[in-house]
């Protein structure tokens, strides 16, 4: 089980806490993480759920709710908002026919706000997973969906 | 020591004590709030900020050191302000309610709103209504009223060893909650109620009995009869304004008879009943080699440890009721037809120093008649004071008044029940005479007494050395059960209470309960002890008698179906 | 003074900052060399004289620090750089390891060597992906080459560097945070004092510094404390990094010396606002900086200066907004963050920082009174001064700003907001 491979990677120690997480919610296409999981990890490292509960509640890349395969940030602190002509947020909810916060129903994307992505030389910005896209364009939004897109169709 | 000034008065302090340490030497008093004696320093709540020569920002007096030269002010503008606009905060986004509240005008928050002069709040308020736990059978969560001063947490987490409760979330979604924001009987909670006792307002507490009890007692067709913990009559005193430590039996007594209750019994008669079982049940074990060693049984806290982390050492537990639970079923059946009283019209409430007691008395194992509960209902200390204030009753100027008859008879070794070694004690003064079959030398053991978190003592009985153990605070009973479970253990007996003192300190005793007021309480209970004329349990002539017209032998057929019980494996997964 | 000084970014642009060998060409690593061969007072004699002072916003003095951790006699004693750099407004540590990662590596060898310690940390923000992936492999090429490990360059001195990750968190570019997460924990601050030099990381004795200070060590060992404090102001010295983003036509990362004035940055370097509009105001540091109208720009950059504003913070962020913005929305977007990342510990910043959105979203929304301007006023004095942690102490910075230099913005709002009532 995948689950138990990563485990294995990482020493019994409680400053692995994050990273084994990390590690766990990036594995799985809907990037969230359960109860049975935490249970698992809060087992393995020696720790009381309610603390590694208490983590995963701190921090804003942890969800314990399904999310989509691609999770859109989008900046919305003062630089990008500055730089920001058209209203990246708007136009991806139309885009993608969702609400900030939600998942679109093929479980591709999720759309969620995010601070500061500290690319303001880019602004407006957004991350996607793991990789940052900076002075963004309505056109240059349809390209990353459709890309995103054709990556899962692969 | 340094020299300070405190709102301009030259002083002189030890060194490396705080800003409130030092205040409090001298007769100031500085609110606080989330700062208890016994827990961390967390200097969260910000409400003893004070002003300091040359700090740009307010310092919170119970984390800044003092240091020679410093000059305070602890009710600048500036200070007093803050301090206002931070409580004022605090109630923005609290259900402050308080006439619906459990602890009005025993409210932490409150007094410090009324002390600070605070009439209106210049914020809006930003409460989000929860809803309120109390899907269990002792203590109920209301998060509309958490400040988030983080003291259960730290109870929880330090003295308990347990991290049920944390703080989840962030910013202002911040919680305090067990994991995954789960109820309490769902998560390893032992109900050892430490959370509601150390509470500064009526966010956590426990479950309130006194209704049913007002109704069972304004009920004509019940017979009310109610049971006294041996903590209670050292601690119930406080809540009602004496000095820390009174002995407040009589008065206690007197004070429950014009409640209403029928009968007025002490707790301390089965506690000397569990000495004499219990003490059996060790002497049977170390007679024909069984499991060893024995663990006492009368702390549900601990039972409930126990019963979910170490299931593997159930068979160590003693089978004996707690002493709450054999009272209960010897009402409902000895009691019952010696007074030719139908069992069903019996109410029995008990008054324990404990949430967790409250819990025990709803297990379906302490049921004799298969159905209904052995004990009706439970008060804490807490509680009993208040329906005590409730009644207008004037404590104070009580006349005392004795225990009914004819369990008023109780021994010392009873009355010691309510300290951490206590129960050790009590049963060493019987096992080592009935073993001995010689009087005892002496009667005090020294060895088991005191405050550390585990305590071991040799104890020689017939010529022969036993090794005991007596741990307090469920963080010191992991340690020894763990010691257990890994087998190689020199021990034959070990005593085990969840609450740091034991039930001095329980989590149903007055508010305001720290190791300092505990230690006062155990002195007093030492001193029961001493002006009790039997000092031991086999000496209790109402005890040996209830055997010789009841119950037959100790640990006989009919003393195992009154008296012991059973426990599961109830981890939870 | 219009012109960049490039020093701890001079080798940007000419080398691979994934090649090891390219930074071992352009003298890579002979800093390291230098401070080996040096006695250990040397170092802490060249940093006094620097007056260096630390680059993550505090400006706390790194000799200070330095000695401190020195003088520890419990081990094991670590060196944890802080990448945590989540100020709206600030890249310019990403800018670092994304193109000089082993400046900031030689960094923190000479720190732990000042100072023998054995372990070392950085901890990355989790949206810095890149930054950690290009960290992660300079380290293993530093490893690879005897730069970390035991017995470094063949002498008795052993270090190594280990990344942590954040997991999208502002706070845990507070010290005590950053710790508390490094330990496996939500990052929530302790209680101060004791400072991390004496119980830090682990409980045991830590020095934390930021990225751009510790890519700045080398310069010093390379120059002299004395040759490098002759850069910048008498009380400001060396260069400094500047975020410069915003409404301006070149964003990006410049390197100046203390004492250039923010409109010579911001025309000379930036060139300026785009699309002819004017500077209406600039936020100075980041979300917890003031912001300050056209009028001041003439100001310096300089520790004392940026004081004046209770804000202690320096990071180095310039957001330069135009005059099509509204002084509100821009105050919403930072009360809003701020709502968001604050831990959540200690009342007046849980708390305060709620009331603070919700109030100004009332000037935002044309509904304000003259009581919520008392109450914001008083809010943000409090949240300043008893705040547990540097996040509580400056979220009120632009508030407290914009009441001083944009009071007359307040006071139309509140008389607009009368007139929407009344219609």
């Amino acid at each position: 089980m995948e689950l138990k491979r990563i485990l294995e990677k990482y020493p019994k120690r409680q400053d692995c806490l994050i990273d084994v997480l990390l590690d766990v919610q990036n594995t799985k296409s809907t990037r969230h993480l359960t109860e049975v999981e935490l249970a698992r990890v809060s087992e393995h490292l020696g720790l009381p759920e309610s603390h590694v509960f208490s983590v995963v509640s701190f921090y804003s890349f942890f969800s314990m709710t399904p999310r989509g395969k691609h999770i859109l940030q989008v900046c919305r602190d003062v630089p990008c908002y500055l730089n920001d002509t058209f209203n990246v947020h708007e136009t991806l909810e139309s885009m993608l026919g969702i609400k900030t916060g939600d998942t679109t129903e093929d479980g591709l994307f999720t759309l969620e706000y995010s601070s500061c992505l500290g690319c303001c030389d880019q602004a407006p910005v957004m991350r996607v997973n793991d990789t940052v896209y900076g002075n963004l364009t309505p056109d240059k939004l349809r390209a990353i969906i459709s890309e995103c897109r054709s990556d899962d169709d692969a | 020591m340094a020299k300070i000034k405190i709102n301009n008065m030259p002083l002189n302090v030890p060194d490396g004590i705080t800003i409130l340490e030092a205040a409090k030497e001298n007769n100031f008093n500085i609110p606080t709030l989330c700062y208890y004696p016994d827990l961390d320093i967390k200097s969260d709540c910000r409400v003893c900020v004070v002003e300091v020569k040359g700090h740009k920002g307010l310092s919170t007096s119970c984390s800044t050191p003092i240091y020679d030269g410093m000059e305070i002010k602890i009710n600048s503008p500036r200070a007093q302000n803050a301090r206002k606009a931070i409580v004022e905060m605090m109630l923005a986004n609290h259900d402050a309610n308080c006439t619906a509240c459990v602890r009005n005008m025993n409210c932490e928050l409150q007094r410090l709103a009324e002390s600070l002069g605070i009439h209106e709040n210049r914020f809006d308020t930003v409460l989000q209504e929860k809803a309120i736990e109390q899907s269990n059978p002792s203590i109920v969560r209301n998060a509309n009223r958490c400040i988030k001063c983080g003291r259960c947490v730290d109870v929880c987490k330090t003295v308990q060893g347990m991290s049920v409760l944390e703080t989840a979330g962030r910013s202002h979604d911040a919680q305090v909650s067990p994991a995954y924001g789960k109820e309490l009987k769902d998560v390893f909670c032992t109900y050892c109620g430490q959370c509601s006792a150390v509470c500064p307002v009526g966010a956590i507490m426990e479950k309130d009995h006194t209704h049913n009890v007002w109704d069972a007692l304004d009920n004509g067709d019940k017979h009310v009869i109610v049971q006294v913990a041996p903590a209670i009559r050292v601690s119930l005193g406080e809540e009602l304004n004496l000095p820390l430590g009174s002995i407040v039996t009589g008065k206690m007594v007197a004070a429950l008879k014009m409640l209403g209750f029928d009968r007025v019994f002490d707790t301390n008669f089965t506690a000397d009943l569990t000495i004499i079982e219990e003490g059996h049940e060790l002497i049977g074990r170390l007679k024909e080699r069984g499991k060893l060693p024995l663990i006492t049984s009368c702390c549900p806290g601990w039972i409930n440890y126990c019963e979910q982390e170490f299931p593997d050492l159930i068979d160590h537990l003693s089978s004996c009721k707690s002493p709450q639970q054999m009272f209960g079923s010897l009402a409902k059946t000895y009691y019952a037809q010696r007074e030719g009283i139908n069992p069903d019209d019996i109410y029995v409430v008990s008054v324990m120093p404990c949430t967790a007691k409250k819990f025990e008395a709803e297990r379906p194992e302490m049921r004799v008649n298969g159905k209904d509960p052995d004990v009706d209902a439970v008060l804490t200390t807490r509680e009993l004071a208040k329906m005590i204030k409730q009644m207008g009753i004037d404590f104070d100027n009580l006349r005392e008044q004795k225990f009914d008859k004819p369990d008023e008879v109780t021994s010392g070794a009873a009355a010691i029940f309510g300290a951490t070694g206590g129960v050790m004690e009590a049963a060493l003064r019987s096992v080592k005479e009935i073993l001995e079959e010689r009087p005892l030398e002496k009667l005090d053991f020294d060895t088991v007494r005191g405050t550390d978190g585990i305590r071991e003592a040799e104890v020689e009985i017939s010529g022969q050395t036993h090794h005991v153990a007596v741990a307090h605070t469920l963080a010191n009973a992991r340690t020894l059960a763990q010691k257990v479970r890994e087998g190689g253990t020199p021990y034959s007996f070990i005593e085990i209470m969840a609450c740091p003192g034991g039930c001095v300190g329980g989590g149903g005793q007055p508010y305001g309960t720290t190791s300092e007021r505990s230690r006062e309480r155990i002195y007093s209970i030492y001193q029961v002890d001493r002006l009790t004329k039997i000092r031991k349990s086999h000496d209790n002539a109402a005890v040996m008698n209830l055997y010789s017209n009841y119950l037959g032998d100790p640990s006989g057929e009919k003393a195992h179906e009154l008296l012991h019980t059973h426990y599961v494996n109830r981890r939870k997964k | 003074m219009m012109r960049e000084h490039k020093l701890i970014t001079a080798r940007i642009g000419k080398i691979n900052p994934e090649s090891i060998d390219d930074y071992l060409k352009h003298d890579g690593y002979t800093m390291l060399e230098k401070a080996l061969s040096m006695r250990r007072i040397e170092i802490h004699d060249h940093f006094e004289a620097s007056r260096l002072r630390g680059r993550g916003g505090a400006g706390f003095p790194v000799a200070v620090k330095l000695m401190a951790l020195a003088k520890e006699s419990r081990t094991p004693k670590y060196v944890v750089c802080n990448a945590d750099e989540g100020e709206p407004g600030n890249f310019k540590d990403r800018y670092l390891m994304e193109n000089n990662p082993h400046q900031i590596i030689e960094g923190m060898l000479i720190a732990a060597y000042a100072t023998v310690a054995t372990e070392g940390y950085i901890y990355i923000r989790g949206e810095y992906a890149n930054a950690m992936r290009i960290m992660q492999k300079a380290l293993d090429d530093a490893r690879e080459r005897g730069f970390l490990g035991k017995n470094i360059l063949n002498k008795r001195f052993s270090f190594d560097i280990e990344i942590r990750s954040g997991a999208g968190s502002y706070v845990c570019g507070e010290e005590f945070a950053l710790l508390e997460s490094i330990e496996g924990k939500a990052g929530r601050t302790r209680v101060k004092p004791p400072f991390p030099t004496s119980v830090g990381l682990f409980g045991q004795p830590t020095l934390i510094n930021n990225v751009e200070t510790l890519a700045t060590f080398p310069s010093i060992i390379d120059m002299g404390g004395k040759a490098y404090a002759e850069i910048g102001t008498e009380t400001s010295t060396g260069t400094k990094l500047i975020s410069l983003s915003g409404n301006i036509k070149h964003k990006g990362v410049f390197e100046v010396p203390f004492g250039m004035s923010m409109r010579d940055i911001i025309e000379k370097l930036g060139g300026g606002v785009p699309g002819g509009h004017k500077i209406k105001m600039i936020q100075l540091g980041g979300a917890c900086g003031p912001i300050i109208p056209e009028y001041m720009l003439d100001m310096v950059i300089d520790f004392e200066r940026f004081e004046e504003f209770e804000s202690k913070t320096g990071a180095g962020a310039i957001i330069v907004i135009d005059d099509r913005f509204d002084v509100f929305d821009i105050l919403r977007r930072i009360s809003a963050f701020f709502e968001h990342e604050s831990c959540g510990k200690c009342t007046p910043c849980r708390e305060g920082n709620l009331h603070m959105l919700k109030t100004v979203e009332k000037f935002v929304n044309y509904n304000a009174t003259d009581k919520d301007l008392n109450a914001l006023e008083s809010l943000a004095r409090v949240m300043h001064q008893t705040s547990l942690c540097g996040l509580g102490q400056t979220a009120p910075t632009a508030v407290i700003s914009t009441l001083h230099y944009f009071r007359f913005a307040y006071l139309n709002r509140i008389e607009e907001s009368n007139i929407e009532e009344a219609v």
